[in-house]
């Protein structure tokens, strides 16, 4: 049980966040969608305490995120894992050994300096780079792959985590449409398959259509729609965007094929 | 990388056993090579301490001697300390002095040299090696080699020292600009010689304004440095603070006083500079001019 409860970030005198508050129960696939600017990443910042909120709380099963600090905020830290926009890979150390950061919380700093990790750890990495369909990578240099396996690998960290929440920040947003494609899938596949929670910041209003089950719109960082795809109408999706009657949804398209044809496509990853 | 690429292994398992093969070579050679560097230290260590004749272990606890002297002396003559300062401030001005004119002369030199040795900026592709290797030597020289030299020649006084630091820094600065223009982005450039401009004009109008911040930030750590430089330089003679502190120290007990004055001095001449350099790089760094 997720709930956020009148949180507020001010940079200065710039409101950032403003006085929002939404509960989530169970797992569920939510997008955040909204322009830049809106507060979206913002949130998603405070929520994995790279950010310190300024005033209000999140809480999670019963554990008060906001206040959590040292150890208490890194250990909620690999709970609740983050997919960035621009992947944020360690460029010039192999795939397999980006994957297996997702474990420095567990442990111990010396170890991981020598980049020694347990047998077992490496297996899981590989599985789990396996299961995203890039194990061939493992060896190569992060910085030798291309955007969309790149994400991949980030998705992977976030997974060797093992994290109840996985926030992804624009996760799409500098990947070619197939690449995008192939990524939100993963995404909702890891949600359906392993029941973890995904929050993703969307630009684009089709892509939080298709793969979410709530949607939350933000505007100037206030909450101006929360509800599901179905509620979210051309009208509602103008508020969101401050648009004026010129506003159509396909400005903001990423699409490849059309939604009418394809609602929302079962995963086909293997 | 390694052969995990060029096997192109086929199911998991392979692709596995590859991956902890490299996992277990690169351990290896991580072992191997920390175990050298520990025996080459100690084995290091025995021998520096043998060539001591051991007069290491027995000077350790003597280390102190001569600073308690210093001080003891000095806090005796307390009330003197405000007029010694004001008396070797015209000394500390002259030090700053050579260090400020030759960090400038030295930095100017630097940029030309730094752009002339830069792959993919500079004028002559395949001079580039030459004024490498010229910045080296200007490097590989230790300024009291060259400044002893020049007051060998030209007498004593504040210029040979100068000559000397500048030398050094167009070396120094000119490798560090060098390194900073490497990740300059070509495009401005390019853009630049699309409209037909001359090199010094793309350098000074497309290279310039991406590494200026950087470059300063590196100057102003260099006129620190120098300040130092030009202080030492004063022991052979080039005048400055560091011939005020020469003398103090070889009349030995009685000058202790106006020994620790200097060393105030020259304290709080780096404490200073580095606050100012420190707080004038932030402002640029974080964007003044945006």
């Amino acid at each position: 049980m997720l709930q956020v409860k009148q949180l507020t970030k001010k940079f200065g005198p710039k409101t950032a966040v403003d006085n929002i508050s939404f509960d989530v129960s169970g797992s569920a696939m939510i997008g955040i969608i909204g322009r830049s600017g809106a507060g979206k990443s913002t949130f998603l910042r405070i929520m994995n305490r790279m950010d310190r909120a300024t005033t209000g709380t999140i809480s999670f099963d019963g554990l008060d995120v906001t206040a959590a600090t040292g150890a208490a905020k890194r250990a909620w830290q690999s709970r609740c894992a983050m997919i960035f926009q621009q992947f944020n890979l360690v460029p010039r150390m192999d795939v397999a050994s980006n994957v297996l950061h997702g474990t420095l919380n567990r442990r111990s700093t010396l170890a991981t300096v020598f980049n020694l990790y347990p047998q077992a750890d490496i297996h899981q990495a590989i599985e789990i780079l396996d299961r995203l369909g890039i194990a061939e990578q493992a060896a190569k240099r992060a910085d030798a792959l291309s955007g969309g396996q790149q994400q991949r690998v980030a998705i992977a960290r976030a997974l060797m985590q093992d994290p109840e929440i996985i926030l992804a920040d624009e996760p799409i947003a500098s990947l070619d449409p197939m690449n995008a494609q192939v990524v939100m899938q993963t995404l909702r596949r890891i949600h359906e398959e392993d029941g973890r929670m995904v929050i993703a910041n969307l630009h684009a209003l089709d892509t939080a259509r298709r793969y979410c089950d709530r949607v939350i719109g933000m505007r100037d960082g206030r909450i101006v729609f929360d509800g599901t795809p179905e509620q979210l109408t051309t009208g509602v999706a103008r508020d969101i965007y401050g648009a004026g009657d010129s506003f159509s949804e396909a400005t903001t398209s990423t699409e490849i094929e059309t939604p009418a044809s394809v609602p929302r496509p079962a995963p086909v990853l293997a | 990388m390694t052969d995990a690429n060029t096997a192109e292994p086929s199911d998991l398992g392979d692709i596995r056993e590859n991956y902890l093969a490299q996992v277990q070579r690169r351990r290896l050679y991580g072992g191997l090579t920390l175990m050298i560097f520990v025996l080459l230290m100690v084995s290091g260590f025995v021998v520096a301490d043998d060539r001591n004749a051991g007069g290491f272990w027995d000077g350790l606890h003597q280390i102190g001697d001569y600073p308690a002297d210093v001080l003891s002396e000095a806090w005796e003559k307390r009330a003197d300390l405000p007029s010694l300062l004001w008396k070797f401030l015209p000394a500390l001005t002259e030090t700053i002095n050579i260090a400020a004119v030759s960090t400038l002369l030295g930095a100017c030199a630097g940029l030309v040299l730094s752009l002339l040795a830069t792959r993919g900026l500079a004028r002559w592709p395949r001079l580039i090696p030459l004024f490498r290797r010229l910045m080296d030597m200007l490097r590989a020289f230790p300024e009291i080699v060259i400044a002893l030299m020049l007051i060998f020649v030209l007498g004593g006084g504040p210029i040979p020292a100068m000559i000397a630091i500048a030398l050094h820094t167009a070396g120094a600065l000119g490798k560090m600009f060098s390194e900073v223009a490497e990740n300059a982005d070509l495009k401005p450039v390019e853009g630049l010689s699309s409209t037909g401009a001359t090199w010094a004009q793309r350098m000074w109008l497309g290279v310039l304004p991406q590494v200026a911040p950087n470059y300063l930030s590196y100057a102003l750590l260099r006129l620190e440095i120098n300040i130092r430089a030009s202080a030492i330089l004063g022991f052979v003679g080039a005048g400055g603070i560091g011939y005020e502190l020469r003398n103090t120290m070889a009349w030995g007990p009685g000058r202790f006083d106006e020994a620790a004055a200097i060393f105030v001095l020259l304290f709080s001449t780096i404490v200073l500079f580095d606050q100012v350099s420190s707080q004038y790089r932030n402002r640029l760094t974080e964007g003044l001019g945006q």
